[in-house]
């Protein structure tokens, strides 16, 4: 597949772009963050599915369109430029992808069109605390009581976890803290007994939560895909929403970019515009040169998920750890060259940063990733 | 694409039978590669087999209109007859700054007579060029050059010093900016001439090379006569064939370090015999982490070059941002080596005789020869400088 977009992507991303221009300004997200609300726009939400956005992914069947990471990677992109927080990564990629890859039918059938039209969020709980990146790493246990589970155990940072219909909690069914083997996953209505949802405020303002697993008694109906081979579904879920990811990163780092260069262009100090100064101008170029190079890696590896090439692994640890080191230090970048305005809470750049460490650290941040890479390369 | 995969049965069979068994695997860098002309020695008479079968198909320039001698291939064709010769082993079967530098700015700026002149000599790999541009006061600001041509009934008279000047003793053609104008701005008062290296007053003198190499030279010119037709474009207009033909090499530079993989022995396989196992891991984790980021960085690079020519097959043809391939692609090559360097550790001090492995010489010189891929065709900084000035719009 050619590395450019189609004329349907060119549309889709135009109509991205003007719809989070006028609708979502980076603003915004500070009245969220200090509303303490849901750490998201139900009613954004509720138009973006219109436009078609939440259901990209869904299989037509289901109420969805049935296209492919390629096309929801341009939204992302939009999304991404003005930080928009709608939980597209907690219900339409780890969510809706794990059902859609994973689930019974039934579970299909209940989840994917409410996903589709923006009505049903999900959570899906596979972090811990001392887990870091590897999704093996799994302590919260589930033992058998007849034909039920009890689940015992606590994840952290769910995202929205404290917003969601239903989570999706990873549990070791057997083996020891680190197998790959024994992991299951089970479907959980948050309201179940033992069951305690504690919001966390995280640097990025995004809605994450703790959950608290207390003996909780789940049926076997409730598991999605087959008890203890919930780790390889884990894996490709989590690869293929770290491309979605790494497209709103790419979006985040472009917009910072271009806000920064704006403001060297415009800016004056000893009598010319700061852009002037060559110090600042081959910085400028260099991060220009890195956010290139992350928009041909998020390109390929989001044509290599949805062709189902066998190097999507390679493709989206390169993607991950590009972007992760790349988002960084365009924001990083920013702030310096925005002087003391970039310090201030009332300025994006703050913003644009704490987005990208939170994303840098969400599913592997650049050394994971590289190591993996050295991994898989036989090294 | 049905005809497309035909093209490629079909070259594969026809590469498969025409290609000499001996020339298969051997190296196809600008270090060792064959660029051709008059002066050409051929150590493997075979290489000279394979130019001619094939220059005869034009494909030495395979993407070069056939009525000049080139291949006439559309840009798919060509990569699939690239694909094809890199899965039989292929080198190229010439390289050098015809078919890179010259060639395709005669392509664009040319009359019709110097394309029927030059041209053909080019992909036949009978007439190997060099590049008159640097001279001792013009490195970066090559603008400001005072090599001085005065017109004198028909032809040039040139006198000046070139310096720099690759492989201008074995080339049999230089292309060359002189100032044709002293009174004009800098920019204005310079033309692209075409010169015979055979012609009296042309003298040459090697340089040597911290790698020990001598490929370039100091070129002096003095008293030499050259047709007044060899100008290429318009007198006084040479600025802008200049930069034209800068993109080329740029172009050409990147591509020619930023991808090879390097020959042989790959960075694994020196990585695991020189640091060790541990487990079916190399043992050194720092080492581990700098190959990762090499490999994937220099995977991105390949992606981003293939992004621009889908970008140009679908009618943005690149700007000014293939700067950045060439300040990525030389920085690449330059890590590459550095890498393998701190990889040897002591094996890569050796300069030459006992003690050393063949590859492991040619590692030392490679890396030092590399430092000079970042100044070559327009340095790291000037590279920086036109990409915040002509892509970011950052003001001087
Ligand atoms: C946390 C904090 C505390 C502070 N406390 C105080 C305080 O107590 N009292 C006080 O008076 N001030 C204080 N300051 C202000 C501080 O001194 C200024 O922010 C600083 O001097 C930079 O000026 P500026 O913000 O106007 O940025 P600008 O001068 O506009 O600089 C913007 C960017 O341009 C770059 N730049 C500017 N000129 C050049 C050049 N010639 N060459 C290359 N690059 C250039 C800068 O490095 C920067 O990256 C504080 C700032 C901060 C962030
Ligand atoms: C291996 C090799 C092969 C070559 N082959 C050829 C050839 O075949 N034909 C030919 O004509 N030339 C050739 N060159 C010459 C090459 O093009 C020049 O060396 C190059 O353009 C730099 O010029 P300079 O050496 O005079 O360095 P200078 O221009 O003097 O630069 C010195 C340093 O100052 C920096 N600098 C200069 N101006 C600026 C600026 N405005 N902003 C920031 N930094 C700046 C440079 O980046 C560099 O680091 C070759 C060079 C090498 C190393």
């Amino acid at each position: 597949m050619a590395l450019v977009l189609t004329e349907d992507q060119e549309l889709l991303a135009q109509t991205a772009r003007d719809f989070v221009r006028t609708n979502s300004p980076v603003s915004r997200l500070r009245a969220l963050r200090d509303g303490q609300e849901m750490g998201f726009s139900p009613d954004i939400w509720q138009e973006m599915a219109q436009l078609g956005w939440a259901g990209i992914l869904i299989p037509e069947e289901y109420g969805g369109a049935g296209m492919g990471l390629a096309d929801l990677a341009v939204v992302l992109e939009a999304t991404g430029r003005n930080l928009a927080p709608e939980p597209f990564l907690s219900t339409v990629l780890l969510g809706g992808q794990l059902f859609t890859h994973a689930g019974s039918p039934e579970q299909k059938q209940a989840w994917l069109p409410g996903i589709a039209t923006g009505e049903k969020i999900l959570a899906l709980a596979y972090q811990e605390a001392r887990s870091r990146y590897d999704l093996n790493r799994v302590s919260t246990r589930a033992t058998a009581e007849g034909d039920a589970w009890r689940l015992l155990g606590e994840k952290m940072q769910v995202l929205d976890g404290q917003n969601a219909d239903a989570l999706i909690v990873s549990a070791r069914t057997s083996g020891e803290d680190n197998d790959q083997d024994g992991i299951t996953l089970f479907l959980i209505a948050p309201d179940t007994p033992g069951v305690a949802l504690i919001p966390q405020t995280r640097v990025d303002g995004r809605a994450a939560a703790l959950v608290n697993l207390d003996g909780v008694k789940i049926d076997a109906e409730s598991i999605v895909g087959t008890v203890g081979h919930g780790f390889q579904t884990l894996l490709h879920i989590v690869d293929l929403a770290t491309v979605g990811l790494c497209a709103e990163m790419l979006g985040g780092m472009s917009q910072i970019f271009e806000d920064t260069l704006d403001y060297l262009k415009t800016r004056e100090q000893f009598g010319v515009v700061i852009g002037s100064f060559q110090a600042l101008k081959h910085r400028a170029a260099n991060v220009f040169m890195e956010i290139e190079l992350c928009r041909s890696a998020v390109m390929a590896a989001a044509n290599a998920a949805d062709a189902g090439e066998s190097d999507l692994a390679l493709l989206v640890s390169l993607a991950k750890a590009r972007c992760s080191d790349a988002f960084v230090l365009a924001t990083n970048e920013g702030v310096q060259m925005h002087g003391g305005i970039g310090m201030t809470d009332e300025h994006d750049a703050g913003l644009y940063m704490k987005r990208a460490r939170a994303a840098e650290m969400t599913f592997g941040d650049a050394a994971w990733h590289r190591d993996r890479w050295a991994r898989l390369r036989g090294y | 694409m049905a005809d497309l995969e035909t093209f490629r049965t079909e070259t594969h069979q026809w590469l498969d039978a025409n290609a000499p068994a001996s020339i298969r695997g051997v190296g196809n860098t600008l270090l060792d590669g064959n660029w051709g002309g008059r002066k050409a020695r051929y150590p493997n008479p075979d290489m000279k087999v394979w130019l001619d079968v094939m220059a005869a198909r034009g494909w030495t320039a395979p993407e070069w209109p056939t009525q000049y001698g080139g291949g006439g291939l559309s840009k798919d064709e060509a990569k699939v007859l690239q694909q094809e010769m890199n899965a039989l082993r292929l080198p190229a079967p010439l390289i050098g700054f015809g078919l890179t530098m010259i060639g395709p700015t005669l392509l664009q700026y040319g009359t019709e007579e110097q394309k029927h002149e030059h041209l053909p000599g080019i992909i036949k790999g009978e007439i190997r060029w060099c590049q008159g541009y640097s001279e001792p006061g013009s490195g970066s600001d090559l603008a400001s050059l005072k090599t001085r041509a005065i017109l004198e009934g028909d032809h040039y008279v040139i006198n000046g010093q070139k310096v720099w000047t690759s492989f201008a003793n074995l080339a049999d053609w230089m292309f060359m900016l002189v100032r044709t104008d002293p009174e004009a701005k800098k920019q204005e008062g310079i033309t692209f001439l075409l010169v015979d290296m055979q012609s009296p007053g042309v003298e040459t003198r090697p340089i040597k090379l911290i790698s020990g190499a001598s490929p370039f030279c100091e070129t002096f010119l003095t008293d030499v006569h050259a047709p007044a037709r060899n100008v290429i474009f318009e007198v006084n207009k040479g600025w802008t064939v200049a930069k034209s033909l800068l993109n080329h090499e740029r172009n050409m530079i990147a591509s020619a370090f930023g991808t090879t993989a390097g020959k042989g022995r790959t960075m694994r396989d020196w990585a695991k015999e020189h640091l060790g196992l541990a487990g079916d891991r190399v043992a050194d984790s720092a080492i581990r982490d700098r190959m990762a980021q090499y490999e994937m960085d220099s995977r991105a690079f390949r992606l981003t070059t293939e992004r621009a020519r889908d970008a140009a097959k679908a009618g943005r043809p690149p700007g000014p941002e293939s700067s950045m391939f060439k300040i990525y692609g030389t920085e690449l090559n330059q890590r590459r080596l550095e890498l393998l360097v701190s990889i040897a550790g002591p094996h890569a001090l050796g300069w030459e005789g006992p003690g050393f492995e063949d590859v492991e010489l040619t590692l030392t010189r490679d890396w030092l020869r590399s430092r000079g891929n970042t100044i070559e065709g327009g340095t790291s900084e000037i590279q920086l400088n036109i990409i915040a000035k002509r892509v970011l719009g950052l003001p001087d």
